[in-house]
């Protein structure tokens, strides 16, 4: 990820605690977002901004938090405020404040980033270069939920967790932490190139690890939920049969049984006390969805950020071996044939799915890689005439109203394979081969080519057969080299979405959630290390 | 009003609010302070920004019950108000069986983590700072990238059993990552201080430099086992995970006890007492060293004190929850704030001279973790990593990842170093031998 971090659970900046019920109030009207927004928008042209946009924002969070038969802690958050970002004097200034609600407040908040504009704009060289974006006039966009997780009583998730709780405890786990995280954002974007967009999304992620402990030798293996978070809401908690891919162990789609992947989750913990440890060497690898994510985002995704190619990151999570002169030579063979990525920000339940960005873009959906050839990055309005665009891609996201917007990672997907191909078809043509589910350890160098991953559940294939559970499974690879070593891609009925809920980036460090979808894919002869140590 | 309250000016607060209280218990932790940053990339600043925040959180307890309710208004009307709201949560929330009633008085050590210089920060200043930083790049032509944070906190808490404890600290942490014009070659320093005016960005930043115009060409070697030289940066991290900060992390004691940590005993128990790596690591924290002052207590009021954890190998304490402590029947050590490793004399020059073959070792980065059970963590080498022989650096070398666990590395323990702060502690330089790179990157 970014800094590389899934992080650890983070809250917006000033969020403050509240009564679960205050999640349920309404935020302000849209009609007193326009006028406060105008308000902003008007000092700011008046002070002397070429440009300005504003963001009021509304941030909730709902997190449950337990182990075995406690729920261990219950946090409601909610955040409030307005970021002003402005062009003066050809340089970006930002300001934001908290709890904004007078006009006066506005036009102080945009007086305050016009001012910063300025003050900066003595240092700077080139001025800024924002690509032209037409104004949609009101419009809106919310996320396709059926049932708002805020409005379900705390009881029923806390009794959820802890109805899974027990089932894992019932089927071997020794211990068990199980979580739900909840977020709706309410944001109001407003530009002067006339825009004003309400937006309402929501994510979701339940998910826990369960603990199996052998005695006798001491030692402990777990296994972490195969679900997905999502942009989606309570729905995603009630599956339908349609949503299972059934196979070595059940997989979940549009909709998680979170009790039924807890008790296959706690009898896999206590097989892989006597699975076989695998043999270090060179392996074929059948990578399901719900590990593929991780790779495409930390192999993919990241490298394909345009600020990182310039250097913008070099400081923190890096630079990209993906440089624009690979970009330009039109032909710099990021993977095989099979390789198709994309970037998309209109995917339906995914993380990052928006209907305009944090800087008043449409979203929309573009090729990264086409048949295996770098076609183009993730960039925004003040990047994209460095590739020769005239128009953002929308891919422009603050993680909070306090937080200045830049260039975030849209969720980008491997495309399913053109041809008919099914798992069970995939794995009979493998003679030496591990299949691994889930997603677990992972590292990637700063310029994003050599990697290591692990899985929750890796099995080994033999003559084209599934013989069994390995453990101590991690694979090492290069982007490029790994990418080029598809020799198979699942066709669509396979697709499925992963994601990262927390993916850091920046300093000070922003969050950001975005989704990795791709069907069951096939690398030819990839190098798996043992990492069992005694100590 | 201002953010940075005195010890007064806060406990009148907390007192106000206090006496609202109607549940069994009541605490209240108030917070405060200002924050600033400058980020640059490419040899110019790309973002600024300062921000300050004043917060009241107000913890309310029936038996086994608790709820929390936060404020950033305080006026009598709002505080009474946030306590009300508490109390109703609390009453709402379901019982947690491992609730510990809140603590009485305390006795606390004086530490010292302020300092004025830092809390005067000006916007002017940290222009400067970064100006320092970029101008001597510009002039060798080199590209530099570089954050520097700053925070004035103070913290107080207090509850209705008569606790009372207030700390304010001050931090700076700088870094820069330079870049020779091709991308061929790349140097980071990094500083962390609590007094601002024993940083100086123009040092740090020549360190990068002289690293990036070194490491230019890196040659491949084979991976396997190597001796290496570790610095400070590539044993505890200011921005990421690190491998001495992991463990340092890992040594709860209910994970030991629960059979699922590095440290708990094959049939059960815990390791504690039993000697686990080689005898010249010894660990401790102690708020009150003056190069690392950390605050005087914990964030559930319990006191910082000197604690050994490692003591010549030997596992001497680990830290418990106040519940798990009182279940096991001893005394409830805090996690401590910062920690201490102890080293030798050595300078980081000495320790090349005496190294017949070796690496060295600028920084990691992206470790994660890879087996909790022996603390097997991944991650790369970044920034500057150099062969040595015959007691000097021969050639840069291009980056590698290692597996390995820093147990197994404090066993392989070769010399120690001269401690430097890093990320609030202090640790020495290592010499390590067979640790274990096991791919190449070709990362710059």
């Amino acid at each position: 990820m970014g800094a590389g971090s899934l992080l650890l659970p983070s809250l917006p900046a000033f969020s403050r605690t509240v009564a679960p019920e205050a999640l349920l109030e309404p935020g302000l009207d849209v009609s007193v977002k326009k006028r406060l927004a105008d308000a902003a928008l008007n000092a700011a042209k008046s002070k002397g901004a070429t440009y300005a946009d504003v963001r009021i924002g509304r941030y909730l969070n709902q997190f449950v938090i337990t182990r075995e038969d406690k729920v261990e802690n219950l946090i409601n958050t909610e955040s409030f405020g307005v970021g002003v970002r402005v062009i003066a004097d050809g340089c970006w200034g930002f300001a934001a404040i908290v709890d904004a609600r007078s006009e006066t407040d506005m036009a102080k908040a945009a007086e305050k980033a016009v001012s910063i504009a300025k003050a900066n704009a003595t240092l700077m060289k080139t001025p800024v270069q924002l690509a032209p974006q037409k104004g949609f006039g009101e419009v809106s966009w919310k996320a396709p939920i059926k049932t708002n997780a805020f409005e379900v009583p705390i009881k029923e998730k806390a009794d959820l967790l802890l109805t899974a709780n027990s089932a894992a405890l019932k089927n071997g786990a020794n211990f068990v932490n199980s979580q739900l995280f909840l977020v709706n954002e309410q944001k109001y974007f407003a530009s002067t190139d006339g825009t004003y967009a309400d937006q309402d999304i929501h994510r979701i992620w339940p998910t826990f690890t369960v603990t199996a402990i052998d005695p006798k030798t001491g030692k402990f293996e777990t296994r972490q939920a195969l679900s997905a978070p999502m942009g989606m809401s309570y729905d995603y908690l009630q599956a339908n049969p349609t949503d299972k891919i059934t196979g070595i162990t059940t997989r979940y789609n549009m909709g998680y049984d979170i009790l039924e992947d807890i008790t296959a989750a706690a009898k896999q913990a206590k097989q892989k006390l006597s699975a076989k440890s695998v043999e270090a060497g060179k392996y074929d690898l059948v990578l399901d969805p719900s590990h593929t994510w991780l790779t495409i985002h930390e192999s993919v995704g990241h490298p394909l950020e345009l600020d990182r190619v310039l250097g913008y990151e070099a400081n923190f999570a890096g630079t990209s071996f993906a440089t624009l002169d690979k970009w330009e030579s039109k032909n710099f063979q990021y993977g095989s044939k099979l390789v198709n990525f994309f970037a998309d920000k209109t995917q339906p339940n995914s993380l990052g799915a928006v209907g305009w960005d944090d800087e008043g873009v449409e979203t929309q959906r573009w090729d990264l890689v086409k048949d295996g050839i770098l076609v183009n990055y993730q960039a925004i309005r003040d990047q994209v005439h460095i590739i020769g665009e005239t128009h953002s891609q929308g891919c422009c996201y603050a993680d909070s109203w306090s937080s200045v917007q830049f260039q975030r990672m849209a969720n980008v997907s491997l495309a399913a394979g053109k041809t008919p191909l099914s798992v069970a078809e995939m794995i009979k043509d493998v003679e030496k081969g591990v299949y691994i589910i889930g997603d677990g350890s992972f590292s990637i160098d700063q310029q994003r080519y050599n990697f290591q991953f692990g899985g929750q559940l890796f099995y080994e294939i033999k003559n084209g057969q599934i013989v069994g559970m390995l453990k101590d499974v991690a694979y090492q690879s290069n982007t490029r080299e790994f990418w080029n070593s598809c020799v198979a891609v699942c066709d669509q009925r396979d697709f499925r979405l992963g994601g990262a809920f927390f993916d850091g980036k920046g300093q000070p460090m922003q969050s950001n959630a975005v989704s990795h979808g791709s069907t069951t894919a096939r690398f030819k002869g990839v190098n798996v290390i043992n990492t069992a140590r005694k100590i | 009003m201002t953010t940075l309250l005195t010890e007064a000016e806060a406990k009148r607060i907390i007192d106000k609010v206090l006496s609202f209280s109607k549940a069994d218990e009541l605490s209240v932790n108030m917070s405060g302070g200002r924050r600033g940053n400058i980020r640059y990339a490419r040899n110019a600043v790309s973002t600024s920004g300062e921000s300050t925040n004043l917060s009241l959180a107000v913890t309310a307890a029936f038996g086994k019950k608790t709820g929390t309710a936060t404020i950033n208004e305080f006026d009598d009307a709002s505080l009474e108000k946030t306590v009300r709201r508490a109390e109703e949560v609390a009453r709402l929330a379901p019982e947690n069986p491992e609730y510990m009633p809140m603590l009485g008085p305390q006795q606390y050590l004086k530490t010292n983590p302020y300092a004025q210089s830092t809390a005067d920060i000006t916007p002017d200043f940290r222009a400067q700072a970064t100006f320092d930083s970029i101008d001597p790049c510009r002039k060798k032509n080199l590209t530099a990238a570089g954050y520097m944070e700053d925070a004035t906190r103070f913290n107080a808490i207090g509850n209705t059993k008569g606790l009372s404890a207030y700390n304010r600290d001050t931090s700076v942490e700088f870094s820069v990552t330079v870049r020779t014009a091709d991308g061929m070659g790349s140097g980071y320093a990094t500083r962390d201080v609590t007094d601002v005016s024993k940083l100086n960005t123009k040092d740090a930043t020549e360190i990068a430099m002289q690293k990036a115009q070194a490491s230019s060409s890196a040659r491949a070697l084979e991976p396997g086992k190597y001796t290496v030289i570790l610095e400070p940066a590539a044993l505890v991290a200011n921005v990421d995970a690190s491998l001495m900060a992991a463990m340092f992390r890992s040594m709860d004691a209910r994970s030991a006890d629960e059979g699922r940590s590095f440290l708990s005993k094959k049939g059960g128990g815990t390791r504690l007492g039993e000697k686990l790596f080689d005898e010249r690591v010894t660990i401790y924290s102690d708020p009150t060293n003056p190069e690392v002052p950390g605050g005087a207590f914990s964030g559930d009021g319990r006191p910082q004190e000197k604690v050994t954890w490692i003591e010549k190998g030997v596992v001497k304490n680990m830290p418990y929850s106040r519940y798990w402590a009182e279940k096991k029947g001893v005394h409830a050590t805090p996690p401590g704030g910062n920690f201490i490793m102890e080293g030798g004399t050595q300078s980081l020059a000495d320790m090349i001279k005496s190294t017949e073959k070796g690496i060295l070792v600028t920084r990691f980065w992206y470790i994660r973790p890879v087996d909790p059970q022996t603390l097997l963590y991944t991650g790369l080498t970044r920034d500057g990593t150099f062969y040595i022989e015959n007691g000097q650096i021969k050639f840069p070398v291009k980056n590698f990842r290692f597996n390995e666990s820093p147990v197994i590395m404090l066993n392989n323990l070769e010399a120690l170093g001269k401690p430097v702060r890093m990320g609030g502690n202090l640790v020495p330089p290592m010499k390590i031998r067979d640790f274990t790179f096991t791919s190449l990157s070709d990362a710059v």
